[in-house]
């Protein structure tokens, strides 16, 4: 069980009206930049966030320290801070949270981080879809200005910081750094080609970081306590803190929840989630957003040898496994964002797997042909599978393809799609054969669980 | 007919160009602005734009044509986004847009003949841990049922956008994102219960349930 922690991103969630600066003021909001900006040095703090083992909390789980320290500032240049709030990955809704109840948090972050990387303007890139989180960190941005944090002198220090909402327009695409950085320039959302990478030639031509808005905001938390004491916060080495973990789908109690970095998905799904649905079984979970590789909870963690990362969990089924950026990775899936979506056993797999490459193929930006074409011929193979028109090659051809994705493209969307269709079919193949063979019937969907709650029949 | 933006619209405009180094940086945000105030981007608007940011008719148009949410045609006075991605979808994003599609008379990428709604299938809309849920214009609506829809569309034919809003959407219940911060909140409302189950709280201890149970509570 679960020892109660003690919340930290998620402190002010509950202090009414917590948006406003003066309530979030009061519950210790900008304490720790006005004493970062006026005592400290910036190579100090660069130092905390790199004790601190700060997993980059986008996705990738970079570690946000050793990005810091790639910029090389050369004559005549300006460092830009861009925050990634283009949050849109199937699954994933914690940032969300971060800029509607607790917006001052992320400002504070970005002022910190602005000081230590010796930036002066951060962007925050906000998808378009999220009008009120816009204009929820608009104000946050003002107010702090008014009063004195942000602008010419913050705190009275000779360092200008800006920051700046720029508003997206609809396209997962923009939230790979540098597709995000092209849209920020006002050009359409085609990632470009690394290297150069960001933090030599990111936006405008500058050295730039991009930032998840969850790894920004933690900040602030660092500083305070110090990287150290804040690393050791998570239960696994390399991978420090608390984060926000997501839960969707068929649990009880859907949502959001701050832990430690390295509790189990089974205690996210029983504990934090409340368990399943109506108490029907577990059937599969897509553990940190729909990029990352299914997992299947009656699989056993294969690592006899005492060399193997995962062996001390040898045997033990994968949701057993604590969730962390390496331990994730060496189990063949990624933490991604942590936001996990849960299916029970009414589910059927190839549909499942229908709806995510759906989303892929709409999103696809169609630079590289091996991703437009692609993410097309899965959803085609897919529609011939289930409307029973499919043959058992074809299960083959989904991993064939898969493979002539993978690594083949500029930005590591393709490898985002085929990497969960290869789990699909690695851990369910059964499923795939069966519906090669008879299709999926008619009328097969995900949702017989809630069906009647939605409809409002008992 | 040849569109230009209210003074006041101009005025962000120059403040925008402010915030950039380039000048064409300015794109996204000039074509929002264009399109809250004639509700799509009609070719008058793009030349308006490649105009004022001196660049092409085409640069502008290929921009326009990337983004899902710029309209490159005129759409009803409130657009409804369903979202049909796969976390909403195990909570019954198909019924949620079925149940549209027939309220609406029109099925979606269309607009109902009345013109009140335009139905759009929306990919993930990052508000997974509150599916099934819906956008109208700026606003989300969550934990959704058919019922309270009904209400949601019901409130907007008859009240408009802004009022439903006020009255149905997630965000009404977590205050006007434009409210000031500046000064000393006086009696402050309780926290809503959103913002509460939000905030992290240690898990109650709760272990699954001995087989026989039937989860009641979800019924």
């Amino acid at each position: 069980m679960s020892q109660p922690i003690k919340p930290l991103l998620t402190a002010r969630y509950g202090i009414a009206e917590s948006w406003k600066l003066a309530n979030a003021e009061a519950a210790g909001a900008y304490r720790v930049a006005r004493q970062a900006l006026t005592t400290r040095k910036p190579a100090e703090l660069r130092e905390e966030v790199k004790k601190a083992n700060l997993r980059g909390r986008g996705g990738a789980g970079f570690p946000a320290g050793v990005k810091w320290g790639f910029l090389n500032k050369q004559e005549g240049e300006e460092i830009y801070l861009v925050i990634n709030a283009d949050e849109s990955e199937p699954g994933t809704f914690k940032d969300r949270s971060i800029m509607d109840l607790d917006p001052h948090r992320l400002v504070e972050g970005a002022i910190i981080s602005c000081f230590a990387i010796d930036a002066h303007v951060a962007y925050i890139y906000v998808r378009g879809e999220l009008a009120f989180s816009i204009g929820r960190l608009e104000q946050a941005i003002a107010d702090a200005r008014t009063a004195g944090y942000l602008g010419e002198r913050p705190f009275g220090i000779d360092h200008s910081i800006q920051v700046y909402i720029h508003s997206g327009a609809g396209a997962y695409i923009c939230g790979e750094e540098t597709a995000l950085l092209n849209s920020l320039e006002g050009r359409r959302g085609e990632p470009r080609l690394k290297p150069p990478f960001p933090a030599v030639k990111g936006a405008f031509g500058m050295p730039t970081i991009v930032n998840n808005v969850e790894t920004i905001a933690s900040v602030p938390d660092i500083i305070e306590m110090g990287g150290d004491a804040w690393a050791a916060l998570g239960r696994l080495p390399g991978d420090g803190g608390q984060r926000i973990y997501g839960v969707s789908g068929h649990v009880k109690n859907p949502g959001l929840f701050e832990a430690p970095v390295g509790i189990t998905m089974r205690e996210l799904i029983d504990e934090y989630a409340g368990g399943m649905l109506g108490n029907r079984p577990l059937k599969a979970v897509i553990p940190g957003g729909s990029s990352t590789p299914v997992l299947d909870p009656h699989r056993k963690v294969d690592a006899p040898n005492a060399d193997h990362p995962l062996h001390k969990w040898h045997g033990k089924s994968e949701i057993d496994v604590p969730m962390g950026v390496d331990t994730y990775r060496a189990l063949g899936t990624m933490l991604g964002t942590c936001c996990a979506i849960v299916m029970d056993d009414t589910v059927n797999m190839v549909e499942a797997c229908r709806n995510l490459m759906r989303f892929y193929k709409h999103e696809s930006c169609g630079q590289c042909t091996p991703c437009r074409e692609g993410t097309g011929w899965l959803v085609d193979v897919l529609d011939n599978l289930c409307a029973g028109r499919g043959k058992p090659e074809d299960v083959d051809l989904l991993v064939n393809i898969s493979n002539n994705m993978m690594g083949n493209t500029i930005c590591a969307f393709a490898d985002g799609t085929a990497m969960p269709m290869l789990g699909m079919v690695q851990k369910f193949r059964d499923e795939f054969m069966e519906a090669a063979i008879k299709g999926v019937p008619d009328g097969v969907r995900h949702d017989d669980s809630v069906r009647s709650i939605v409809m409002g029949v008992a | 007919m040849v569109f230009a933006l209210t003074r006041e619209r101009e005025q962000r405009v120059d403040e925008i160009l402010t915030r950039y180094p380039e000048r064409r940086a300015a794109l996204l945000p000039v074509l929002w602005l264009c399109q809250r105030q004639n509700g799509w981007i009609s070719p008058e608007v793009v030349e308006y734009v490649s105009d004022r940011l001196e660049l092409s008719t085409a640069t502008v148009k290929g921009v326009v044509t990337f983004y899902t949410m710029f309209f490159d045609e005129p759409v009803g006075e409130n657009v409804v986004w369903v979202c049909r991605t796969l976390s909403c979808d195990l909570r019954g994003g198909k019924a949620i847009q079925d149940h549209l599609e027939q309220k609406l008379g029109c099925t979606a990428g269309h607009t109902s003949a009345d013109g009140k709604f335009t139905l759009l299938k929306a990919e993930c809309l990052a508000a997974c841990g509150q599916a099934p849920m819906v956008q109208i214009n700026d606003y989300y609506y969550e934990n959704l049922d058919v019922e309270r829809l009904d209400r949601i569309i019901d409130a907007h034919a008859s009240k408009g956008g802004e009022a439903a809003a006020a009255e149905f959407s997630t965000f009404a219940r977590f205050g006007s994102p434009r409210q000031s911060g500046a000064g000393p909140t006086s009696a402050p409302p309780p926290p809503s219960k959103e913002a509460v189950r939000l905030a992290s709280q240690p898990p109650p201890p709760a272990p699954m349930p001995p087989s026989g149970d039937t989860g009641d509570e979800d019924s």
